[in-house]
């Protein structure tokens, strides 16, 4: 290689600077190495792309729910795109509690009316997923400790969430998050 | 590379003479671990690890080979493959529980190997890369072995994946669609399952090659050794085979003799029990907890319970993951011009303490949380980077040293050679301890 770019330059009639000190091979060097950066990182794409979620689970987007049979103050656990999901029938009482509370007082100030639909305030659908790191909360089945604010409790690493799942103690930083959802009859949510 | 009374390798056959010219294998092996490679004298046991934990990996590469002829990575058939293998394959218990316990007994040594390299100051120059491949091996084994607990697809495995790949979500923005991205999904599932038996039976393998990498960064200075003072001559040092061979050889017996005692007898004493039960993505067992050799950093992490500037989780995972990649900056907080421990008085205690502190952390990381866990957690947490960044440089500037022998050969002589050798040619420049 270096033989042959010596010769090159040598011969007269090789010369191809064109007198700015650029010569046609270095252009070349610099095209097609470029070139094949170019082509690594499209033959990157495929590669990294392949281990986003797939469509058939993208396909499991949306789930529906009949919430009639959920008396006041009972939950249930639904699943949707292979997460919990938390639907509970507030008490006017655990209502009233969450609207007592001052916004000042939360890590992430929600209010109740912010976490549920209009007219059906009642209705807390939250994913059961801590925000810390991804457990799933007590609180929502029959006889599971609520913890100190009387909602949801993380066993895996302490968080504590009130009634309308807001976070009050731990280290989750968020309130346990409500998905996309709707009213789809008066007593059937669809989620996603 | 070597020290210039190093053996050279002398083909004794025809046909080594014919193999040397074209593939010199042979040389590479006589000259790395045979006779052509001179070791200081006075290695003590502590160095037996190294060896010991090439042995681990050799028995987790082969075990897990034969184990992925019988495993199914789907998240159907995960579960119960494994239970076939346990119940139905010969043989299958033995390899599963070698395999098992084989990842714990390779963090044994490893961990005593790091321990040893600390007190020794192994990482200081001229090893300061062999320090920093040999924490490359680290980070590659814990996620190797995380990713390996995953595959029986048990409650643990299925939310040890939750909380792991839950880490990177503390980052903001791009945190949740790298996490997603890594699970192939919002929570682990099939696709989850199929990658990690990917990376799992890949990633041993790229250990083995930064081993090689890590050997060789070793052999240009050579081994440390228990008085950190540098080989000078030929009387500091002995070839590798017979001798370290031979010490080695005897390490590797008591410790396949302990594997086997725990794999006979206590085959599930280092597991967990919630992993015998299948994942279920709908219930979150009561207490989780990773696999011991995890348990400090766990409580790194854990001791967050309140956010300033940034939030309380992504404090946890920041400290989680500069608990390591501190390491790397070792031999440059560490300024002390005196390897070894042994004769650094000040170092010395801190080092024991540092000791304590992180079985202290394990004990905590593996314990259900409560205030006092909590706040021992804290505690020890802060002490652990308060070694690296204060107590070390520190040390290292107002610290006394003990004078150094003069050389290997002296100190494990105790001046006989001198008395033995003509006036003037024993003595040589007294090492200068600052």
């Amino acid at each position: 290689m270096a033989t042959l770019e010596q010769s090159a330059e040598g011969s007269e009639t090789a010369r191809a600077d064109g007198g700015d000190g650029v010569r046609r091979r270095d252009f070349i060097n610099v095209a097609a190495l470029s070139f094949a950066g170019v082509g690594v990182v499209a033959a990157a794409i495929p590669l990294i792309t392949e281990m986003n979620p797939s469509a058939d689970v993208l396909a499991m987007a949306s789930t529906e729910v009949d919430v009639s049979k959920i008396l006041p103050g009972q939950g249930i656990k639904a699943s949707w795109r292979k997460q919990p999901i938390f639907i509970h029938n507030l008490t006017p009482k655990e209502i009233a509690e969450a609207n007592a509370v001052p916004l000042s007082e939360l890590r992430d100030p929600q209010t109740l009316a912010e976490r549920t639909k209009p007219g059906k305030e009642n209705w807390l659908v939250v994913i059961g997923v801590c925000t810390h790191l991804g457990c799933i909360p007590l609180g929502i089945g029959e006889g599971e400790t609520k913890g100190p604010y009387g909602g949801y409790f993380c066993p895996c690493h302490g968080s504590a969430y009130d009634t309308v799942a807001r976070i009050r103690q731990g280290p989750a930083p968020l309130n346990l998050k409500v998905p996309d959802y709707q009213f789809t009859s008066p007593t059937v949510l669809r989620i996603g | 590379m070597s020290f210039s009374w190093a053996k050279s390798y002398e083909p004794k056959s025809p046909f080594m003479r014919w193999l040397d010219d074209r593939l010199p294998l042979p040389r590479l092996i006589y000259g790395a671990t045979g006779p052509g490679y001179p070791v200081p004298r006075n290695l003590s046991y502590w160095w037996n690890y190294g060896v010991l934990a090439g042995l681990f990996l050799t028995i987790q590469i082969v075990t897990g080979i034969v184990l992925a002829m019988h495993y199914y990575s789907s998240a159907d058939g995960a579960f119960n493959s494994v239970e076939h293998l346990m119940r139905d394959v010969n043989a299958g218990w033995l390899l599963r529980y070698a395999h098992m316990n084989g990842a714990s007994f390779f963090f044994v040594v490893t961990y005593i190997h790091i321990f040893r390299g600390l007190f020794f100051g192994s990482y200081k120059a001229p090893r300061e890369l062999v320090w920093m491949l040999g924490l490359v091996i680290y980070l590659l084994m814990m996620a190797t072995a995380f990713m390996g607990y995953v595959l029986p697809w048990g409650q643990m495995s299925y939310w040890g994946a939750q909380v792991i790949t839950g880490f990177f979500s503390a980052f903001p923005l791009v945190g949740e669609p790298i996490r997603i991205w890594l699970l192939g999904g919002y929570a682990p599932d099939q696709a989850t399952l199929t990658r990690f038996f990917s990376l799992h039976y890949l990633l041993p393998f790229v250990i083995a090659a930064v081993v090689i990498l890590h050997i060789w960064a070793l052999h240009i200075p050579g081994s440390n050794n228990p008085t950190g003072v540098d080989v000078k001559d030929e009387r500091d040092t002995l070839p590798f085979h017979p001798f370290y061979t031979a010490k080695d050889g005897f390490g590797v017996g008591v410790f396949l003799i302990l594997y086997a005692l725990v794999l006979y007898f206590a085959p599930n004493y280092l597991g967990h029990p919630d992993n015998y039960i299948p994942a279920n993505n709908m219930a979150t067992p009561p207490h989780i907890v990773p696999e011991w050799y995890f348990w400090p950093f766990y409580a790194i992490l854990r001791s967050f319970t309140v956010g300033f500037i940034l939030p309380a989780k992504l404090w946890g995972v920041l400290a989680m993951f500069s608990s390591i990649l501190l390491l790397f900056f070792l031999p440059w907080l560490d300024r002390s011009p005196v390897r070894s421990g042994s004769y650094r008085p000040m170092f010395k205690r801190f080092f024991w303490l540092l000791l304590l502190d992180v079985a202290l952390l394990g004990y905590i990381g593996g314990a259900p949380i409560s205030p006092l866990n909590v706040a021992l957690g804290q505690i020890a947490a802060a002490y652990y980077f308060a070694h690296f960044l204060i107590i070390l440089p520190l040390v290292s500037r107002f610290e006394r040293t003990l004078p150094l022998p003069n050389s290997i050969s002296e100190s494990v002589l105790h001046g006989e050679l001198q008395e033995a050798a003509p006036a003037g040619t024993a003595r040589r420049k007294p090492a200068t301890a600052k």
